[in-house]
């Protein structure tokens, strides 16, 4: 469903709003190594050192929304993985660490670099991947969100990485 | 045009002259990951409709993360790494060996190679002159399969370390306090490039320290030119023969340059609960700890435990303190057994456990109990990262570790080491 939506470069839904600094620590809890090979399981757990409820609370398609450095830590690509399971369309942050935004485009979750403080907690966001735009409908105002590079465009249009390379048979960026 | 080294070995192993903001295809020549990457990256390797490894001879599988396995679920995962490993030909390092980052400096990593990790840490081999990086599962899945990745050439950051460190002030330390100068973000994207008086003189395992902490300031790597002390550890592990001379151009253009100055940087340590939170030792007030831990690939090298030793030896640590060691490798755990070095340490009342991570990564070892104060010598303090997020950890230097277990409390090496 999520794939679909993307199709269109349209992505609808309510905003759950963390801080800065949101580490893979507290997205995939070490705690919890031994579900990294029962990924659904390991998703009830997403984001649960942030806010408990979250894992709970999140409808597929709704959005993370952090600060500062988000995903910064561990080379885990489970903290991508695990969101897109629980039914996150898009990361949204003012900026990224670096592992976390290149695995969140290899897993095909669009991670958007913009001004998140103009978004708060239960916002509605209508994001226009294709146009750059992020459309907070609760506070009736539209922010941009920076490009990606051409090679990630690429690997997320095909769906992440290894649907890159599957196609292709090796790198074609 | 004059380079960077990130700009000289991505150029190299791209086949064509690259700068800065260029993206390109490259051979990758050091393939890794670990128990906790691993078998996600076996997994999209299949899926992705692979069956051999290109260069089975260096890429390798640590199982370091978990190890010995504390339950059946990952001693699955290890069966799983080691049957992928043995039908393809690719490298196990089974339990016991030691940690990825230390086996891979002492066995595969050459000056002027690009290492793909999957584990953040992966920028440890910078200290040898080399481009390591930390990527996911999928990214070290493709470098298993075809020995290549794709890079963007980082924009560098040249740090001057300038001066001497002065007697109780570690490597460690210094990185501790660049990071609380530039923030856990403060190089994201970017690499260092490290130079200055004090680099040049710093032994290799504090290289190997400052390298590995790189990514704690969001570094995608931090390198040092190899030079005689390169070579001396390179021999020394019956390696010299893959020693090249890795430096940067004189007309490399840097991003900006830092310049510290050694002799004011003091015993260090962070706070709870990110990296930067970084404040000298003597400026906190009496943080009562619980648990101290010495080890992990920022800082379980012979040369940390043969310091901490030091302190505690003829000493015993507080009562109520619990003392965890870990050697970062085999190689480095027998050195220290036969030097008389884990007989102080389990002498002093320490539990000296097999080598690998330990409990830096939250999965057993020495997880934490609510509340408890942990202070350890690995390179990262998050909520929750031993385990716990009710619980606070404070990073520090081997010798402030040690001290601090005597005392009971976060306490200055230099009321030991000056005397």
């Amino acid at each position: 469903m999520i794939s679909d939506k993307q199709d269109s470069g349209i992505l609808t839904g309510r905003s759950f709003k963390f801080g800065d600094d949101i580490s893979t620590d507290l997205i995939a809890p070490g705690r919890f190594f031994h579900l990294r090979s029962n990924l659904p399981e390991l998703a009830k757990h997403v984001l649960e050192d942030a806010d408990p409820e979250f894992a709970r609370k999140v409808k597929p398609g709704d959005f993370v929304v952090g600060g500062r450095n988000f995903g910064l830590g561990s080379s885990r690509e489970h903290a991508p993985v695990i969101m897109k399971i629980a039914g996150v369309g898009a990361v949204l942050a003012k900026s990224f660490a670096r592992i976390f935004f290149r695995n969140s485009i290899n897993v095909g979750l669009p991670a958007l670099i913009c001004d998140t403080d103009k978004i708060d907690e239960g916002d509605i966001l209508e994001i226009n991947l294709r146009e750059g735009i992020v459309n907070n409908k609760t506070k009736d105002i539209k922010i941009e969100f920076r490009p990606l590079p051409e090679v990630m465009i690429k690997i997320l249009n095909d769906g992440g990485l290894a649907e890159h390379i599957r196609k292709n048979r090796g790198f074609n960026l | 045009m004059d380079k960077t080294i990130s700009e000289k070995i991505i150029s190299e192993h791209a086949g064509r002259e690259l700068k800065a903001g260029d993206i390109a295809v490259v051979d990758a020549d050091v393939v890794m990951s670990q128990d906790g990457t691993g078998p996600l990256a076996v997994s999209q390797f299949k899926k992705m409709g692979f069956s051999s490894v290109k260069k089975p001879e260096k890429s390798i599988f640590f199982i370091d993360h978990s190890a010995p396995s504390p339950r059946k679920e990952l001693s699955n995962s290890h069966n799983m790494l080691r049957d992928f490993a043995s039908s393809t030909g690719a490298g196990i390092s089974d339990v016991g060996k030691g940690i990825c980052h230390q086996i891979l400096v002492e066995s595969y990593v050459c000056p002027g190679d690009i290492v793909i990790g999957g584990d953040s840490h992966t920028c440890t081999p910078g200290a040898l002159g080399a481009f390591a990086t930390g990527m996911g599962s999928t990214d070290i899945a493709v470098g298993y399969a075809l020995a290549k990745t794709w890079l963007m050439v980082p924009q560098t950051i040249k740090v001057n370390f300038n001066g001497a460190l002065k007697r109780g002030v570690f490597a460690k330390d210094l990185i501790i306090y660049l990071i609380g100068k530039i923030t856990s973000d403060g190089a994201t994207y970017k690499a260092f490039e490290f130079g200055g008086g004090f680099s040049a003189s710093l032994d290799i395992d504090g290289r190997f320290t400052i390298s590995n902490m790189a990514v704690e300031a969001g570094a995608k790597t931090g390198i040092f030119p190899s030079d005689d002390i390169t070579y001396e550890y390179l021999k020394n592990q019956g390696r010299g023969d893959c020693f090249r001379e890795i430096y940067a151009d004189k007309g490399a253009v840097y991003e900006k340059s830092i310049d510290i100055d050694c002799p004011v940087v003091k015993p260090m340590v962070s706070q709870p609960h990110t990296v930067d939170n970084a404040l000298p030792v003597d400026a906190l007030e009496k943080i009562k700890i619980d648990q101290v831990f010495i080890g992990t690939c920022t800082n379980g090298r012979f040369s940390d435990l043969k310091v901490a030793a030091e302190i505690l030896k003829g000493k015993k640590v507080k009562s109520g303190v619990r003392l965890i060691v870990v050697p970062a490798s085999r190689d480095i755990y027998i050195r220290a057994l036969k030097e008389g070095i884990l007989e102080t340490f389990v002498e002093s009342g320490a539990v000296v456990q097999s080598p690998g991570c330990g409990p830096c990564v939250g999965i057993h070892q020495g997880a934490l109990g609510d509340g408890e104060v942990c202070l350890s010598t690995q390179n990262r303090n998050f909520k929750g990262r031993m385990g716990n997020p009710d619980s606070f950890i404070y990073l520090s230097s081997p010798a402030t570790a040690a001290w601090s277990s005597i005392k009971g409390y976060i306490a200055d090496p230099r009321e030991v080491l000056e005397q």
